[in-house]
């Protein structure tokens, strides 16, 4: 007899804290780097208490120094360790970039596969809490292009504690992408210690008119559009890939096979997307299945605005994701 | 006279005689096409990875350089998989994915080469971190340039090193060009061992071409870091015996300054040592047969061995 797991409302930063306390209660060479993460915390609040619990051996506050500390992350995963290097900010990432790309990306490939990086770098991104251009962007197409690196961009307190756990035991280098208008979201998450694979999408809700794919904070928005669209008689299907690298294309496929039309949504800037790349990979492989020409509902080719209405207007929000499903369903609003 | 006793003395001669070797028949190869793309001659400085590494013990760690065989060598790597690797080889020590300025084995515990100017100095530092979150006495001897410290990644590197008193040497061989440019028009320091103090670790400024005074010179650093007490900066002064790259003809090197260098050539300073300590011609002869021997075994293992499947790589990479 199987019994239901026992499920538990939390936020999404408080299953993040709880991934990170299981992984480092079962291996002691899982720790914590960053800045302000030990008696502070964290500036979202995800590393609290696990200085008091670990101690600072293994919970490390940095000075503001993204690429020797990064840097840092990639000689201790080398020399055996679980490291998670948390960068505050996606766009200070751009600081350590040489060593996300030239040296963490590439160390197992160059040393003919011998070497190991087993590295996760939690970072976050996106746009809608006025935090102007250099706080707010959404920068995972620059990481996506790397060959050597995973991406993960969790939507939910569910996924982000099950990827969370696998990135940690993954042996290459996991960028671990949060974004800022998630940390106080809620969901269920079961009380057992679990895993979810990188590399595998899920299916938000389940529909036949029109597939959307999208990931992190374009997630909820799409289940919003998708509940308006509902009540228009729309049925929508929301594919979220939870991580870009390794793409779970099959999913992808089989949602379109079934739809035979398909919206990809992304709050990054429109141009060289990967968006475009999920786009043109649908229309080459799967051209047979589709009924109607694929729709990019993107960001625009701009830096983010500081005033509201602005940010509001650079990146895609409901009723842009409504507006891009009518138009692959060719219909027009309802008057 | 060196403290130095001659069967160490003959150790390092050996060991800096073959990376001496290695270099040039790596040039030789170069000329001939058997070797491709960028290869940084150590020629000139063998000084500093033979009497540095020779302090060390098996289990430590050592991050290196674009300019890295010498470190390689001297720390264990042999040199027939060491040319299969410059020649890309399915032997090499990387199979061939690497080539020359990604040399790396865990086998001797050498994190790298690097073809970024102080892109290794963070996995140095990671390492090192590692170490002490084990509660391990080994170090990290991280090896870097006069270019290097011009760069940010530098300075961070050797202030987290320093404010976690992690176990690292840094090991700074100021050739004193970084490619073309002199170390004098890129800093107002008189030695760049004087940024030490900035970081609050001692630095030192010693002679880069006497492996011997090298040699002695990292019992203090090594105590200090197996001892918990954190980094120290030794900067040791060398030059390289020809340009930046074997493409690089090195003609701003003034040609005084460099025959006043090469008077000073590392090997001639290890056979006087050798000469003051009694070791015999005869001794010496033996060794230099050996390693004439061992390289061209070298370039022939690299010579003779196959290319990388591209199968294989177009199979490994197919599902990335």
């Amino acid at each position: 007899m199987t019994t239901a797991p026992r499920l538990t409302k939390m936020r999404y930063r408080d299953a993040l804290r709880l991934a990170l306390t299981e992984e480092m209660e079962r291996d002691e060479s899982v720790c914590v780097v960053g800045e302000g993460i030990g008696e502070r915390g964290g500036s979202y609040k995800v590393t609290e208490g696990l200085l008091a619990r670990f101690g600072p051996n293994r919970v490390i506050d940095t000075p503001l120094s993204e690429a020797g500390f990064v840097g840092l992350g990639v000689g201790a995963a080398i020399a055996g360790q679980r490291p998670v290097v948390e960068v505050l900010f996606i766009d200070f990432l751009m600081l350590a970039m040489d060593q996300v790309v030239n040296q963490a990306a590439k160390y197992r490939f160059m040393s003919g596969g011998e070497g190991r990086v087993p590295l996760v770098i939690r970072t976050q991104g996106g746009a809608g809490n006025s935090l102007a251009a250099q706080h707010s962007q959404s920068l995972e197409g620059l990481l996506y292009q790397v060959p050597g690196l995973k991406v993960v961009m969790p939507a939910t307190p569910y996924d982000a504690k099950g990827l969370l756990v696998s990135a940690i035991r993954d042996d290459d280098p996991v960028i671990f992408i949060e974004h800022k208008l998630l940390y106080l979201a809620e969901g269920e998450v079961p009380e057992e210690p679990y895993a979810i694979p990188l590399g595998v999408a899920d299916v938000k809700r389940e529909g036949t008119d029109v597939t959307i794919v999208a990931w992190s904070n374009m997630v909820p928005r799409s289940l919003l559009a998708a509940t308006e669209l509902e009540a228009e008689g729309i049925s929508v299907e929301v594919v979220d890939l939870r991580t870009l690298v390794p793409m779970d294309k099959e999913a992808v496929f089989g949602s379109v096979r079934k739809t035979g039309r398909l919206v990809v949504v992304q709050e990054a800037v429109h141009r060289g997307a990967v968006a475009s790349d999920i786009a043109a990979t649908v229309a080459e492989e799967l051209s047979e299945s589709l009924r109607a020409p694929i729709a990019r509902v993107t960001g625009f080719n701009t830096p983010i605005p500081f005033n509201l209405a602005l940010e509001k207007a650079s990146v895609p929000q409901p009723p842009d994701i409504v507006a891009g499903v009518r138009r692959v369903l060719g219909v027009t609003s309802p008057a | 006279m060196t403290s130095v006793g001659p069967e160490k003395l003959l150790a390092m001669y050996e060991t800096a005689l073959t990376i001496r070797r290695f270099e040039q028949r790596a040039i030789e190869q170069y000329r001939l096409g058997s070797i491709r793309g960028y290869l940084h001659p150590y020629l000139g400085q063998e000084g500093i990875a033979v009497g540095a590494i020779a302090a060390l013990e098996p289990d430590d760690y050592m991050v290196s350089t674009h300019r890295g065989h010498g470190h390689a060598i001297a720390k264990g790597l042999k040199p027939d998989r060491m040319m299969a690797e410059l020649f890309g080889k399915e032997t090499g020590y990387c199979h061939g994915r690497g080539g020359s300025m990604h040399v790396a084995s865990r086998s001797v515990r050498s994190l790298g080469a690097n073809g970024v100017v102080a892109g290794g100095l963070g996995i140095a530092v990671g390492a090192a971190l590692a170490v002490k979150q084990r509660g391990g006495r080994e170090l990290v001897m991280a090896f870097c340039s006069d270019g290097s410290a011009a760069n940010g990644m530098w300075h961070e590197c050797l202030n987290l090193a320093a404010i976690w008193d992690l176990p690292v040497i840094f090991v700074l061989e100021n050739n004193q060009y970084a490619v073309s440019t002199p170390y004098r028009d890129t800093a107002r320091v008189e030695h760049l061992s004087d940024r030490a103090a900035g970081y609050g670790m001692p630095g030192m400024t010693i002679d880069g071409n006497d492996a011997a005074a090298i040699y002695e010179a990292m019992a203090e650093p090594i105590r200090r870091a197996r001892a918990g007490e954190g980094p120290t900066l030794l900067e040791c002064m060398t030059y390289r015996h020809g340009g930046h790259h074997v493409n690089d003809p090195g003609t701003y090197l003034p040609a005084d300054e460099l025959e006043r260098w090469k008077a000073r050539d590392p090997l001639i300073l290890l056979r006087a040592h050798l000469a003051e300590a009694g070791v015999d011609e005869a001794t010496i002869t033996e060794v230099d047969e050996r390693v004439e021997q061992l390289l061209e075994e070298a370039v022939e293992f690299a010579t003779t061995s196959p290319d990388p499947s591209v199968e294989a790589y177009l199979a490994e990479v197919a599902s990335a």
